[in-house]
């Protein structure tokens, strides 16, 4: 049979946002993919130039609709680096625990979006319920349900609502028995493991050679971690476990993730035991000195990267971003090589794109 | 009373009442015409046939309400609200594809892209049409009534293929070759677990094989048959987890992403008048078809499709999709063997004279 191009996407039920994979197919067997990008692109970097400071945060939320807290994290901790402000601890705390519901909540799309690509519509809404609890606690503290521009450059922009501990502790109690109940629902499936094991293998050379990172680097089985290799906030204060898998394969992204799960949620418990009382915001300076600075953070997708030159006016002369997903997207072809056309969505789905900070 | 005589009745009634007045206009030769007895044979398969139409099309509404409810309710959120328990949100759905522009693709072969639509669900309705609801309620019966249902049952997915084919579509391409790949996966194996009861009842006619359940239902002694019939209807019938002609998630609609408007709505109407049928089948041939207390015969028949219905959509709640080569690979390697094993029983059970 001839070979013959397909294009799924830029609107295809498979990507979660516009994007465009380009497969070579004979029969149904891929012979090569190639992904195609830009459809999103915004001119993010150059439009921030033309912004103060402080106007930028809420722009940043916006790189990633999925986890945007941990952008406009990365965003205020690199101004802080640039500006050199100490954080006021109880501040670290608190941006700690939003990060980690923040990726709980991540992971949670991620998972809803897995499950729709393998064919099962139960997963989608179990995961949807349970996000909902999250999405209310982030409302409470920072009256948005997506975008929050909460962060601050010194800090964050208010102090947790009275009673957020113990609601927080409620839903995380509530959530560990329900996810308990989706790993059965998925693990205990046959044909979700015959969907999941052995496909899209990446070993772990070849991953750390095609820049995977985050979930997708460790479910390679290499233990890295930027939250423990190189600490930001106060990180290195939590006992945790970085969550590795030696199957390499889809099924170990998909257990990965879920592990990762349980880890934020007892960092989030520890984090309440330790929060300290202070203030919450530390001045910042409106004009930046001229000099470059460069922050990491361990974003849910992966490593995220934002590097700055102040030019000593109010606005940065270059703000540029590193995307996790970006670099680890020209993976597909390696990935997706001699599976079936049916494999595209579980494996494509399990490295979790977001296309926001993809093309920025 | 069979309902042939039944459906005979109300034709001589109507045909008397049209007789008096045409007699009354002095139209006699036409009054004689109609009242002799092939016209009114023709009258009465025609009343029949529409009656049962009319069934299998409530049926189709009502389970497709049983399913969007059913799986609501196992997703944990309320399904169709329309109307009393959310019945008529099929009907709101069903007339929202009526009112949709009908799209012709540019340069796809247009009698193909048509004569898919028609044989689909003409197969699907003749489907309707060969089930009998009770000794006496069916359109037809023949004494090679399984042979048949089967024959029809498999029609679809050459409708399939020519019509993935004549969309002039990739997606819609491979989702026909895909529909012709299962075919081969799950054909065998379904005829296969079907033989062990024809056995047993010693007859492929409907009404024998439900007389021979009297004392047991055939879903005892065939377990295994049971288990491999219920899988390969499930990919018959084309529902998750062997929904692959339709993957969405990969293949957009699959071979029907260019069906759009009332001919998507008649694709849905075959796809359930199928599973209708699929469901009616396996509680004829395991479940004792319409042998029941106290209800009639009618209502029990209806009572097993639903139930059966029911399990169908549990699995589709519950399970992935699976890929082309796992259903090859099901098919030949595991249902195969099965229902082997199941015909081996069946010839046991039969020397041994227990039926």
């Amino acid at each position: 049979m001839a070979e013959m191009w397909v294009n799924m996407g830029p609107q295809h039920p498979f990507n979660h946002g516009l994007w465009n994979l380009r497969v070579l197919m004979d029969g149904e067997t891929i012979r090569y993919a190639e992904p195609v990008l830009g459809y999103l692109h915004r001119g993010w970097e150059k439009s921030m130039e033309n912004r103060t400071y402080p106007q930028i945060i809420p722009l940043s939320d916006r790189l990633c609709y999925g986890s945007s807290m941990s952008w406009s994290h990365l965003y205020c901790l690199t101004i802080e680096e640039l500006m050199d402000i100490e954080v006021p601890e109880r501040a670290e705390y608190i941006r700690v625990i939003m990060l980690e519901l923040q990726r709980i909540i991540s992971h949670l799309l991620w998972m809803m979006a897995f499950g729709t690509d393998m064919g099962n519509l139960t997963v989608m809404l179990y995961v949807v319920r349970e996000r909902e609890l999250f999405l209310d606690l982030m409302q409470s503290v920072t009256g948005a349900r997506m975008t929050y521009n909460f962060p601050r450059i010194g800090g964050v922009r208010n102090d947790l609502p009275p009673d957020f501990e113990r609601d927080c502790m409620r839903v995380l109690d509530h959530y560990q028995n329900k996810l308990d109940d989706i790993e059965k629902l998925c693990d205990g499936s046959k044909i979700f493991m015959m969907r999941t094991e052995d496909l899209g293998i990446v070993k772990p050379r070849d991953a750390v050679n095609m820049g995977l990172t985050g979930p997708n680097l460790r479910a390679s089985n290499v233990d890295v971690d930027l939250r423990r290799d190189d600490p930001y906030s106060v990180y290195e204060e939590f006992d945790y476990e970085v969550c590795t898998h030696d199957a390499c394969d889809t099924y170990a992204r998909y257990r990965v993730r879920m592990d990762e799960m349980r880890e934020s949620c007892d960092i989030v418990r520890q984090a309440f035991e330790k929060i300290p009382d202070g203030p919450v915001r530390a001045k910042a300076p409106r004009n930046a000195p001229k000099r470059s600075a460069v922050a990491r953070v361990e974003d849910p997708r992966g490593e995220g990267m934002m590097y700055v030159v102040g030019d000593g006016t109010d606005k940065p002369y270059r703000l540029s971003v590193r995307s996790p997903v970006f670099v680890y997207v020209s993976a597909a072809n390696h990935m997706l090589k001699g599976h079936k056309i049916a494999d595209v969505p579980a494996i494509m789905g399990s490295i979790d794109m977001c296309l926001g900070e993809v093309d920025r | 009373m069979e309902l042939y005589t039944f459906i005979e009745g109300i034709i001589v009634w109507l045909v008397g009442i049209v007789q008096y007045v045409l007699d009354v206009i002095g139209l006699h030769g036409l009054a004689d015409w109609l009242g002799s007895d092939p016209v009114i044979m023709v009258l009465t398969y025609l009343g029949q046939a529409l009656l049962i139409f009319i069934i299998g099309f409530l049926m189709c509404l009502t389970m497709i309400w049983q399913e969007r409810k059913t799986l609501g309710r196992l997703m944990d959120r309320r399904g169709t609200r329309i109307g009393p328990l959310g019945y008529f949100q099929n009907f709101a759905d069903g007339f929202k594809t009526f009112l949709k522009e009908i799209i012709l693709p540019d340069k796809a072969w247009e009698s193909g892209y048509n004569w898919a639509m028609i044989i689909l669900i003409g197969s699907s309705v003749l489907l309707v049409g060969i089930i009998p609801l009770s000794s006496g309620f069916f359109l037809s019966s023949t004494p090679a009534g399984l042979l048949l249902l089967f024959a029809v049952f498999s029609l679809a997915p050459f409708a399939i293929l020519i019509g993935g084919w004549a969309s002039n579509n990739k997606y819609t391409l491979i989702g026909g070759m895909r529909s012709a790949g299962q075919l081969i996966a799950y054909e065998v194996p379904l005829l296969l677990s079907t033989v062990g009861v024809v056995l047993l009842a010693g007859s492929l006619a409907f009404g024998d094989i439900v007389a021979a359940q009297d004392t047991i239902w055939f879903a005892i002694p065939q377990i295994i048959g049971f288990i491999v019939f219920m899988i390969a209807m499930n990919a018959e019938v084309e529902r998750i987890p062997f929904d692959l002609p339709e993957a969405e998630a990969e293949l957009v609609e699959g071979w029907g992403t260019e069906y759009g408007g009332i001919r998507f709505g008649l694709i849905m109407f075959a796809e359930y008048l199928r599973g209708y049928a699929g469901a009616a089948i396996a509680a004829i041939l395991f479940l004792g078809g319409w042998n029941g207390p106290f209800l009639p015969p009618e209502i029990w028949l209806i009572i097993k499709v639903f139930i059966i219905f029911f399990v169908f959509i549990w699995i589709r709640g519950s399970h992935f999709r699976v890929r082309t080569d796992q259903i090859l690979n099901l098919g030949w390697k595991w249902l195969m063997p099965l229902a082997m094993i199941n015909l081996v029983i069946a010839v046991v059970l039969k020397s041994l004279g227990w039926f």
